[in-house]
């Protein structure tokens, strides 16, 4: 943006002083003098960053779990409480628990069923303070309720595995390798309006259809699962994640939660390939029988194999019916998850601190030199008042982007530390990634410091340049973080705010196939990373672009 | 307190050579503030927003807000009505900063304590008079913001049939919640002049007063631990402050609504205990 911004603002004031030519370089090192030799502002620099790291660690790290194993054993914390955690192919953390009727399945084959219903039993959380009527369970399905056929490479949580099923509100979809999610036919299954469902293998490549009828088939996806064994287990599973209702009670957003569980009753399951007379096993992968069910549902702990002996599947003819809950999906953030999750960017609590002495600092760099009548000097040193403008922007946010990439980069590197000693599952990611948050992180401060400058600028007032710098970022964050309003208001707000470029700082992407409510404090905006910083960027070129319009057209 | 009387007689005695000035008690300090505030335009302007930005963000939320027939709302209409005070505050905290820091900038500050050498009357003056003019936009901010909930909000399914209060003045809770919400910004201004006196610039006193506002929210969003979050529930000034605007599900929160108050009191007085000594002992 800023090498953009030069050549028109060179392009511009062509015609205008030559003083400034050829010395933009010699420009910005003056302005750099200006603002190193304020001691003032270095300082401020200097704590912004050191307080960056501190509120970022306090935030992420003082969360330390506790648990007992056995009633009269000793009190562990941290990572000693944790489950086994699976993770997937792809390397991220995963739930992967679901009731599993399976055969081994060699070779070539294919699977098919039909899905005469999906029903469903959830915790009974009925009205907004947490309040649970009895132990009971209410009818109902969440919206990722699933149940249908399923190729998986293993019985071991967090193996690949391709899937159709049919699902709460969401039609149906083949879903593969946790991540991966393809919409089919829409609309639930009912014995009028069954949903028939197929896979085959070949080699590594799983295909998966849907068909109303048994007969007309339409291909929703073909996936490769790369290193597939010869044998797999394939077989009808049905799992139902974590029922969430967030309450949108104002200062401070609650959620209360529970498990629920899914009932599939599947017709004609043939399988093709699999050894005759091959046995229906049920086994609970992950713990994933029905709630309460009888025998242990879960394996050891630890072991991250699959349990046995659950009572959620029986067979009546032709018809077998299978209760499981649990998921199978990519582990997020916030409530619902089934681990107590952390993300990298939670570390980053303390950017707003870091954002406010950035703005602060920024607004003073212009404004300073109007109120001490430095600017005339400036202006007659460099008649180029646009080149000015963005010697400034760019010495502001160089030292902003360079105090925010130091914050940030300590912040994560010792907050994942603290978050992992607590026993707080990090959900990792790719160093790609990192990167992004880390140094978008740094550019957001940046451009944020470039917006302070213009909005110093246009406004020649301290006071109204930082307070819209700064209330424009803060409270769009805040109103939706605590939802204070309603959540598609705040959405929008996060979308159109300069407070959208907060974006770049999320690291887990928002999976459609879970169930997550749009609240930046748990890591998830409405608008993709980049997308986001993009509105930032643009907020900052409109305010530079009216502060160099103003600032040619009026008197210093 | 007689020491400082006696000090400030000193300094009446070491000016006494010049013309007497008149006006040395908390009656002439107030008019002297009242004749400041009056005669610039900025405090208008931005009394005029404290109103306008509260009502306009509270009329947004409450006309974004509906609750279909069927659903389970877990809404306080109230507090929701009151939702432009997180907005009114910020203005409220700039008019407090720009009071004092106006005259550090311009140099007029010199003047006044010549003028009035008992700088503590000039800061309770000052204080006086900003939260004077503060409580009475304050009171038609809240005001206006819940008339709004209560033209708007039985439209939108929050009816009394469906077990939601009236939002009205004649509601006991909503009641204490718009006096309460008018206080709170009353005390708003009170913890900003303390910053400012402590901090004298513009700009970043500004940057402190938003960050005691709406750091302390953002952290407790972060925070996971249980134990923090009831602290910064109840000892935090704005979290604490705004359980004043409460009136469902009172016995479930962190701290009473009146206690949430004085906890922000605290703060203001411990702002302006700070902001008053540094400025009776700095050189202005």
């Amino acid at each position: 943006m800023t090498t953009d911004a030069l050549s028109r603002l060179r392009a511009g004031t062509g015609a205008g002083a030559s003083a400034g030519r050829g010395g933009f370089g010699w420009l910005l090192r003056s302005e750099w003098t200006k603002f190193r030799t304020v001691r003032g502002w270095v300082i401020g620099m200097v704590v912004a960053a050191i307080l960056t790291v501190f509120v970022g660690l306090f935030a992420s790290g003082n969360a330390n779990i506790g648990c007992q194993n056995s009633p009269n054993g000793p009190v562990l914390t941290g990572k000693a409480c944790l489950p086994y955690i699976p993770h997937g192919p792809g390397g991220e953390v995963v739930s992967d628990s679901f009731n599993f009727a399976h055969q081994p399945l060699t070779g070539n084959g294919s699977i098919t069923v039909q899905v005469i219903s999906l029903t469903g039993e959830h915790t009974n959380i009925t009205n907004g303070h947490g309040d649970r009527v009895g132990s009971a369970l209410a009818n109902g399905l969440a919206p990722w309720s699933k149940a249908g056929i399923i190729i998986k490479q293993s019985l071991h949580q967090g193996s690949a595995y391709a899937a159709m099923m049919v699902t709460g509100s969401h039609g149906v979809r083949m879903q593969y390798n946790y991540t991966g999610d393809t919409a089919g036919l829409p609309g639930r299954a009912s014995a009028a309006d069954p949903r028939w469902l197929r896979l085959t293998r070949s080699g590594d490549t799983i295909t998966g259809y849907d068909s109303t009828d048994g007969m007309h088939w339409t291909l929703v996806g073909a996936v490769t699962l790369t290193g597939l064994p010869a044998t797999v287990q394939a077989g009808l599973f049905a799992t139902s994640p974590t029922y969430t209702v967030t309450n949108t009670s104002f200062g401070g957003n609650s959620n209360d939660s529970g498990p629920s569980q899914a009932t599939g009753v599947f017709d004609d399951l043939t399988v093709s390939g699999a050894p005759a007379g091959g046995k229906w096993a049920e086994v609970a992968v992950g713990g994933g029988g029905p709630i309460g069910g009888g025998a242990a549902g879960g394996g050891p702990a630890g072991s991250g194999s699959a349990g046995s002996g659950s009572s959620g599947f029986t067979e009546a003819g032709s018809t077998y019916t299978l209760t499981g809950s649990g998921d199978i999906a990519p582990a997020t953030p916030g409530p619902g998850s089934n681990y107590p999750t952390a993300t990298i960017e939670q570390s980053l609590a303390g950017a707003f601190i870091g954002l406010i002495a950035i703005v602060v600092v920024a607004a003073m760099f212009v404004t300073a030199e109007y109120r001490r009548g430095l600017i005339r000097t400036t202006l007659a040193a460099t008649p180029s008042r646009g080149a000015v403008l963005a010697a400034k922007a760019i010495v502001a946010g160089g030292v902003a982007f360079v105090v925010g990439l130091v914050a940030s980069t300590v912040a994560i590197a010792v907050g994942v530390q603290l978050e992992t000693s607590n026993g707080q599952v990090v959900l990792p990611v790719s160093v790609l990634t990192e990167i992004r948050v880390v140094a978008g992180t740094a550019a957001m401060l940046a451009v944020a410091a470039a917006f302070a400058v213009a909005l110093g600028a246009v406004l020649r007032r301290s006071a109204a340049a930082v307070t819209i710098a700064i209330v424009t970022v803060v409270l769009p964050f805040l109103l939706s973080a605590l939802n204070v309003l309603p959540s598609g208001v705040g959405d929008w707000l996060l979308r159109l705010t300069p407070a959208a470029g907060l974006a770049i700082e999320q690291s887990i992407p928002n999976y459609p196939q879970v169930t997550s409510v749009i609240n930046p404090a748990d890591g998830y905006y409405p608008l993709p990373p980049l997308a986001g910083f993009a509105v930032l960027c643009a907020w900052a070129a409109a305010g530079l672009a009216l502060a160099f319009y103003v600032l040619r057209r009026r008197d210093a | 307190m007689s020491a400082t009387v006696q000090a400030s007689r000193a300094d009446q005695a070491a000016s006494r050579a010049a013309p007497r000035i008149t006006g040395t008690g908390l009656i002439d300090a107030l008019h002297a503030e009242w004749t400041k505030l009056r005669t610039v335009s900025g405090p208008g302007w931005l009394l005029l927003g404290v109103v306008a930005l509260t009502i306009g963000l509270s009329v947004a939320a409450v006309g974004a807000t509906h609750c279909p027939a069927g659903a389970q709302c877990a809404v306080d209409p109230t507090k929701l009505s009151l939702t432009g005070i997180q907005f009114g505050q910020a203005v409220v905290a700039v008019l407090a900063v720009l009071t004092i820091c106006n005259e550090y900038s311009t140099g007029m500050i010199r003047v006044t304590l010549t003028a009035m050498p008992r700088r503590e009357l000039v800061f309770a003056a000052k204080a006086i008079v900003v939260t004077g003019l503060v409580l009475v936009a304050g009171a038609l901010a809240a005001g206006g913001s819940v008339l709004a909930g209560y033209l708007i909000l039985p439209g939108h399914g929050f009816t009394a049939a469906r077990g939601f209060h009236v939002v009205s003045l004649s509601y006991g809770p909503t009641l204490r919640a718009v006096v309460g919400s008018a206080l709170y910004l009353g005390l708003i201004a009170l913890l900003s002049l303390g910053i400012a006196a402590m901090i004298r610039d513009s700009a970043v006193s500004i940057g402190a007063a938003l960050g005691v506002l709406y750091l302390f929210p953002i952290i407790l969003a972060f925070v996971t631990n249980a134990t923090w979050q009831h602290r910064l529930e109840r000892w935090t000034p704005t979290v604490a402050g705004l359980n004043i605007e409460a009136t469902t599900g009172l016995r479930g929160l962190p701290i009473s609504p009146w206690g949430g108050l004085g906890v922000l009191a605290i703060w203001a007085g411990v702002a302006l205990l700070a902001g008053g000594s540094v400025l009776r002992f700095r050189d202005a």
